[in-house]
């Protein structure tokens, strides 16, 4: 460790609090009302010690992390209690104290590093940016230490990825990269705020194992936001359970994993229970046959690609980001007409383009869409969401529709008189999702496309989509064709899965062949990177991966 | 159905998380406009004097708006309040008459340059490929000639009557219009449900109207305002320059060159309908900022 400064040789075998947090109390402005957001939370972080920091959406884990560097968000304020970080009270200290400790003492580490670099500027000149800035280090010390780190951190050609631009490295890369920019000043602490969620899984474990390993390496505290539990198990050493602002429960991580108390905890630590078991289909209802496509007639992003929907049953199309999954979403609903190849939907070949599709055939083919956000209309109530297709599709006006609308919001739980008379903007993600299901629904189709519906919502309500789904799916004899990245989704509900990799399909077949060994190269190592609830996973995974590795080197 | 009515831009922001059922748009907005700078209500007050004056004209006027009633250029004071002008009317009838002659022209002209221009805007948007290449390519050709000297040439040509005027300044002004309702249109077009629409089937016309439209209305509403105050100081350009509003109706721009040699012996009355002219500008940015500062606010939110 040629480059850590000497002070900070006492500082590895330390473990005196770094961090002390007492009655912590942050209220957001809404309605023109201060409302309390986090009520009183303590914590204590040790020097060197992971602190993980889980629960739902609105739970106040973020807003308590940027807390503990002494910052709120715009509509935020830090209200009460002590925020003492190495004995300075951050809740009360100037911006100008404040300014000096950030990016030196705390760095943070956002969400999506690619919206968070600015992308006029090469890498290194915004790694270097703090440290010159701080005084701490001169420009030749700075990019030194980052080629240091960039290697530390696993980033291939650590010499010279640093002279890139942002959009010249993956994203893998970029959060890599930008965990690198939160080490220049080896702080002490660094606040992780869900760093790999917008990861794929197989560039997730890269990110996962750079970011403990590194963290280790200058014995650094961190406090690590997520909302996956699996991912939590391999990097915390404690973990606290949030929900609405206050602590649920608090233990070291594997007393946490294997014995939780709180009857929270526990549930959502069941979540990942949900399973059903999978059944052959009979006949087939969709079909998709060597379809070649491409957009504008450039380059070619579906290879060859043929897949079977059977009837009441769900496939799984698995994947990467860029594997093809959504284009063929967007050729089965006739968005992109295929190059070559065809859609047969109950043996019947279905026109190529949306255009020439007559109601009929659109009305059997349904989607939901990813983000519920943006796929329902902000300016239309829930009557009018659900009510189109009703009055498109079926001819339903005046009280019927109304009924009918009524009918689909109970069928999705929710309270048709609260919710009918709504806009998009006053329901919650998990609600606006379960409109965009009624939405589907209401057509009276045979075949949804679910292009990754949960993956933009919280466990437990992903769970509760999810467990919608497969109800309707009983009651109407639905078939899914669900496109996921998330193999965990894909062991509840699936029937059958296709794996895809750049355009092509790599396997296919029922879930537990797929599942059980032996499988192709790709499956396994998409399989092998979706964390599990052990604390021990991730590094017995790494050396089981270096050992495979060695072996092939060997033979 | 007949519930979703555009009057939505009005509705409070802040209401977005409250779960309140009953909705009535004057109110909220009365709500919002207590909550206003008052640089805002000012910009209120000045505008709805103004459609006041304009609709109340013959009752709020001593004499006819045409009607000689004394000598030219009669000073200040009884009977004549504002004096008289050139041709010996009384000046405060014709500022009068004059708000609702102009005003009413560019009303008209700007609802008309709004439907024409936002209506191949929001076309532009939702079709794009050719059918927006096109579109974007002609109006390009048309904003490469100053609207002045392109007003002049078309009025000279096919002669300067109320409703060429309207038609003229409203073509011209619709390509401004439809840039805008095109750029954000493109964002909302691309949007998930929008596609959703499309997959269910839905016609051109519903999918402009119903989907994209609602969700750009604050920018245009926005450019409402402003455009309005552009045309109307078009037409008292054109007025003044003796091609817009023809005598003997009464119209700012004009009524500003009929009485210009009064400026020599330093009396301010030629100034009265261009002062007219710019408090109604000033009132309507006010108002304009203020909404933009709402809009952009719930932007934020999201």
């Amino acid at each position: 460790m040629m480059i850590t400064k000497p002070k900070k040789a006492d500082a590895a075998n330390d473990d005196s609090i770094l961090l002390k947090v007492r009655g912590l109390r942050i209220d957001g402005m809404s309605e023109e009302v201060w409302n309390p957001i986090v009520k009183g939370v303590d914590f204590d972080l040790k020097r060197g010690e992971i602190l993980g920091l889980i629960g739902e959406s609105g739970a106040g884990k973020s807003t308590i992390g940027l807390a503990a560097m002494g910052y709120a968000r715009p509509g935020c304020r830090l209200s009460g209690g002590e925020i003492l970080f190495d004995g300075i009270e951050m809740r009360t200290a100037s911006e100008k104290q404040k300014r000096a400790m950030r990016g030196v003492r705390i760095a943070y580490v956002a969400q999506s590093a690619a919206a968070s670099f600015n992308p006029a500027h090469r890498l290194i000149e915004q790694y270097q940016e703090a440290p010159v800035q701080h005084g701490v280090l001169s420009v030749e010390e700075a990019q030194s230490d980052a080629v240091d780190l960039f290697g530390r951190l696993q980033l291939p050609d650590a010499d010279t990825i640093g002279f890139r631009y942002p959009h010249q490295v993956s994203g893998g890369q970029l959060q890599r990269a930008m965990t690198a920019m939160a080490m220049a000043c080896k702080p002490d602490l660094i606040v992780f705020d869900e760093p790999t969620t917008a990861l794929d899984v197989t560039t997730q474990i890269e990110v996962l194992a750079a970011i403990k390993d590194v963290v280790r390496q200058f014995n650094t505290a961190a406090i690590y936001i997520t909302h996956d539990l699996a991912v939590v198990a391999q990097m915390a050493d404690r973990i606290i359970v949030l929900r609405y602002g206050e602590v649920v429960e608090e233990a070291d991580t594997r007393t946490m994993l294997s014995k939780p108390t709180e009857a929270y905890t526990k549930s959502l630590w069941a979540v990942r229970s949900l399973h059903k078991e999978e059944e052959p289909g009979e006949d087939t209802l969709l079909e998709i046959r060597n379809v070649d496509a491409s957009y504008g007639g450039g380059v070619k992003v579906l290879h060859d690609v043929s897949i079977k929907v059977p009837t009441k049953r769900t496939v799984a199309v698995v994947g990467e980001s860029g594997s093809g999954k959504s284009t063929t979403a967007r050729v089965i609903t006739g968005l992109l007409p295929p190059m070559t190849g065809e859609v047969l939907f109950k043996g019947e070949v279905l026109p190529p383009a949306l255009k020439s599709r007559g109601k009929d055939d659109l009305r059997k083919l349904q989607m939901i869409y990813q983000m519920p956000d943006t796929a329902i209309n902000p300016r239309q109530r829930v009557r009018d969401i659900i009510g189109r297709p009703v009055q498109f599709y079926l001819g339903l006006t005046g009280k019927k529709r109304e009924e009918r609308v009524r009918e689909l919001l109970s069928m999705i739980d929710m309270e048709p008189d609260t919710f009918i008379d709504r806009y998009p903007g006053e329901l919650s993600g998990g609600q606006k999702q379960r409109i965009c299901i009624a939405r589907a629904l209401a057509a009276e189709p045979q075949l949804i496309i679910c292009d990754e519906v949960t993956s933009a919502l919280d466990q437990l309500v992903a769970e509760e989509v999810l467990r919608l789904l497969l109800r309707l799916q009983d009651e109407f004899n639905l078939s899914y064709l669900f496109i996921t990245h998330d193999l965990a989704t894909v062991k509840a509900i699936a029937d059958e899965i296709v794996v895809m990799l750049q355009g092509s399909v790599v396997e296919q077949g029922m879930k537990t062949e797929m599942l059980t060994p032996p499988h192709h190269e790709y499956t396994d190592l998409l399989l092998s990177s979706v964390p599990e609830m052990d604390p021990d996973w991730l590094e017995d995974l790494l050396v089981k991966r270096a050992a495979a590795a060695n072996a092939k080197v060997r033979a | 159905m007949s519930n979703q009515t555009p009057d939505e831009p009005v509705r409070s922001s802040d209401a977005v998380a409250i779960p309140v059922i009953e909705r009535v748009w004057w109110r909220e907005a009365w709500k919002e406009l207590k909550k206003a700078q008052w640089t805002a209500k000012l910009g209120v007050v000045i505008i709805l004097s103004y459609v006041f004056v304009a609709v109340f004209a013959p009752i709020l006027t001593p004499y006819g708006e045409s009607q000689i009633v004394g000598d030219a250029f009669e000073p200040w004071g009884d009977p004549y309040l504002l004096g008289t002008d050139n041709l010996g009317r009384d000046m405060l009838t014709r500022l009068i008459y004059g708000a609702r002659n102009t005003l009413g022209i560019a009303f008209v002209t700007t609802i008309l340059a709004f439907v024409v221009g936002g209506g191949l805007g929001l076309t532009a948007a939702t079709l794009r490929g050719w059918t927006d290449q096109g579109l974007s390519r002609i109006v390009d050709v048309f904003m490469a000639i100053p609207v002045l000297i392109f007003a002049l040439v078309l009025i000279a040509i096919f002669g300067s009557t109320v409703q060429n005027l309207i038609i003229i300044i409203a073509l011209l002004d619709s390509t401004r219009v439809f840039r805008l309702t095109r750029a954000v249109g493109m964002n909302v077009a691309v949007m998930d449900f929008v596609e959703a629409a499309k997959l269910r089937g839905e016609g051109l016309s519903w999918i402009m109207l119903r989907e994209v439209l609602p969700n750009i209305l604050p920018p245009l509403v926005v450019e409402f305002g402003l455009r309005f105050c552009f045309v109307f100081l078009l037409i008292a350009t054109l007025s003044f320059l003796g091609v817009g509003v023809q005598p003997p109706t009464a119209d700012w721009g004009s009524m500003v060159r009929d009485n210009a040699t009064l400026i020599t012996y330093g009396d301010i009355t030629p100034l009265l309908p261009a002062g007219a002219i710019a408090l109604l500008t000033v009132g309507v940015n006010f108002v304009v900022d203020w909404f933009l500062q709402k809009t952009s606010g719930l932007h934020d939110d999201h």
